[in-house]
């Protein structure tokens, strides 16, 4: 289907190439049908084409272009998720310290009528939002609200889930001067003193110690074109090669893909994108997320808080002792 | 190697290569420009006459720190490359020339004595390793020193130095920022002292994990501490960074770091905290201390 306000990653200009074509034959076609007979024929042959090749495109996606999907502008965002799967949401601000922070977004509400503590990164989806949200790029505060909303979980035994879609904290004066890492640190040891279920998912970039603060989780699900990564392929490349642009070198080499990171029991569940990613079909692609997530945690019911703390406990001590056993 | 190097036949070479003798008696003050006397260097805790305070790897950490003999724990075997990763060179051969440098399997070394007469478990990052970053083989040595201060019912005492997390091991690395903290859980939940001493440079995954849980942060005088690296940070703010900056005054400042002492006076600073701790009488006392130790 061909949309002319599609945002065409670099590697689909095929696909927008042929997608432009039927929008001019189905222009030709509405202005003077009659006179163009084998029009209709036409756009049906290259609707078929696109589709065929996103499909062939979308199959064998390696690391580097899985990051520019997961980076797609128009992925689903945290809020897009809470307006979808999330009933009687309540967004909770501030740290009760410093301030508020519009990059981790939080609060209380219903999932598949279950009440939970929801909270993730929002990037925002304009220029003005973007710069509200900070890009996704968490301060301090952003990580303390998280804290200060697991707190309140924890008080009402209520489950926490986490969607994680940043770039990484936010690298700033500012985040330095109020203690970035002990915020980041204090945040992680959160999620594993939780005594209530906690379930992440990486719903587009998992940057760095920035996505672990909020991802250190009972069960751990990514989106099939998310990337979850120690470092930016940028920063990477930029530090090995001390070149930026060899970024795709550096995607490759750090295993960042769902597919690489479940084989290393990094990640739990990858739960399937539709074909040319979730912007595609973004209303269906946060449906089976809130499935993905209501299974994950109804297979939690009945555990109390040590059980929960043990499981964490050992699912993230297994991680990389059992490569060494195999 | 230079162009000069490869046209100049190796019996030239060897002529112009460095000498063992003369080379290490004098060092720089990165500080002052001083050259000071390697011999007196070493006297005072290497810490240059204008304070500088020179990195240290683990052997001299512990020569400083132990009041007299220390034994070392072995850090824990870890999968070798399970990413197969590559830059420039293989990380296999990258590991290899690490180990062959420091003389250690990893990033990290643990050791166990007494300071100031305070049972202590110890473990020293090693910044001449691979810039001492967090990969699995630190992460798990972390996770031992914890497992021994335990099993001997000892405070553990963290040097970190490092610039952040191993890169060649991708999100096997990242994972290493819960993991330890799951170390320092069990510390926490037996009731026993964790005390960072944090040595320049400590940042990225480091600092955001076990480098800022610590019931204490004392630091080093005028060692780098931070998430992000002064670079990135000026690229992204795109101004000069203030002068101080990042620095363990900085931080004492800021209310992230409890003390600045200097490395001559850790031993003291470290003893007194343990003993008040653990509730163990003071220096000079036959008395019991009044209340027993925590038990966990």
């Amino acid at each position: 289907m061909s949309d002319p306000t599609r945002t065409y990653l670099d590697f689909e200009r095929p696909i927008a190439e042929l997608d432009s074509k039927i929008e001019e034959l189905e222009a030709i076609l509405a202005r003077n049908g009659e006179d163009a007979p084998d029009a209709a024929e036409e756009i049906a042959k290259l609707r078929q084409k696109s589709a065929d090749q996103l499909v062939a495109l979308y199959s064998k996606l390696d690391a580097w272009r899985k990051t520019m999907v997961a980076r797609h502008p128009e992925r689903p965002h945290l809020k897009d998720y809470i307006s979808t799967l999330v009933s009687e949401f309540e967004e909770l601000s501030g740290d009760r310290r410093f301030g508020e922070d519009h990059a981790i977004v939080g609060g209380t509400g219903r999932i598949g009528g279950r009440p939970v503590v929801i909270m993730g990164h929002e990037k925002g989806n304009d220029t003005q939002s973007r710069l509200k949200h900070n890009f996704g790029m968490a301060r301090p505060e952003g990580y303390r609200k998280a804290i200060r909303l697991m707190d309140l979980a924890e008080r009402f035994d209520l489950p926490v889930v986490t969607l994680v879609d940043t770039a990484g904290a936010y690298p700033g004066l500012g985040a330095e001067e109020r203690g970035q890492a002990e915020a980041i640190a204090r945040s992680t040891e959160r999620c594993l003193t939780l005594g209530t279920p906690l379930v992440s998912v990486i719903t587009g970039e998992g940057g760095s110690g920035g996505a672990v603060a909020l991802a250190s989780a009972n069960q751990v699900l990514m989106l099939e074109h998310s990337i979850y990564s120690v470092i930016s392929p940028e920063g990477c490349a930029s530090i090995l090669w001390r070149d930026g642009a060899r970024a795709r070198d550096a995607a490759m080499a750090m295993k960042i893909t769902a597919q690489d990171l479940i084989g290393l029991k990094i990640i739990d569940t990858i739960i399937p994108e539709p074909v040319g990613g979730a912007h595609r079909d973004r209303t269906g692609t946060m449906k089976k997320v809130g499935e993905a997530i209501e299974t994950a945690l109804s297979s939690m019911d009945g555990m109390d808080a040590e059980e929960l703390k043990k499981r964490r406990r050992e699912r993230f001590l297994t991680i990389g002792r059992s490569l060494l056993e195999g | 190697m230079s162009w000069l190097q490869r046209l100049t036949p190796p019996g030239v070479q060897r002529m112009f290569e460095k000498r063992d003798t003369p080379e290490n008696l004098w060092v720089k003050c990165p500080v002052s420009g001083e050259m000071v006397f390697n011999k007196d260097l070493e006297a005072g805790y290497h810490v240059t006459p204008a304070g500088h305070h020179m990195r240290i790897g683990p052997e001299l950490r512990f020569k400083y720190l132990f009041d007299s003999s220390w034994t070392t724990t072995e850090i824990p075997e870890v999968a070798k490359d399970p990413l197969k990763f590559k830059d420039d060179k293989p990380y296999t051969s990258r590991l290899a020339a690490a180990r062959k440098k420091t003389n250690r399997e990893d990033a990290m070394a643990i050791a166990h004595g007494a300071i100031k007469g305070i049972d202590t478990t110890v473990i020293v990052q090693d910044f001449s390793f691979m810039g001492g970053s967090l990969g699995m083989g630190a992460g798990e040595a972390f996770i031992k020193a914890c497992d021994v201060a335990l099993e001997k019912r000892t405070p553990l005492v963290a040097f970190t130095a490092a610039g952040g997390a191993r890169m060649q091991e991708g999100a096997l690395s990242l994972m290493q920022m819960p993991r330890t903290t799951l170390g320092i859980q069990l510390l926490k939940d037996a009731g026993l002292p964790y005390i960072v001493v944090l040595c320049d440079p400590t940042t990225g995954g480091v600092t955001a994990s076990y480098a800022m849980l610590g019931d204490v942060h004392l630091a080093e005088p005028g060692a780098l501490i931070g998430f992000a690296g002064p670079r990135v940070i000026e690229q992204t703010i795109r101004e000069k960074l203030p002068e101080g900056f990042q620095r363990s005054e900085y931080l004492l400042e800021k209310g992230m770091v409890d003390k600045v002492v200097h490395r001559k006076d850790l031993p003291e600073t470290l003893g007194n905290l343990m003993r008040v701790m653990m509730k163990r009488p003071a220096p000079g006392t036959n008395a019991p201390a009044k209340a027993e130790p925590a038990e966990g």
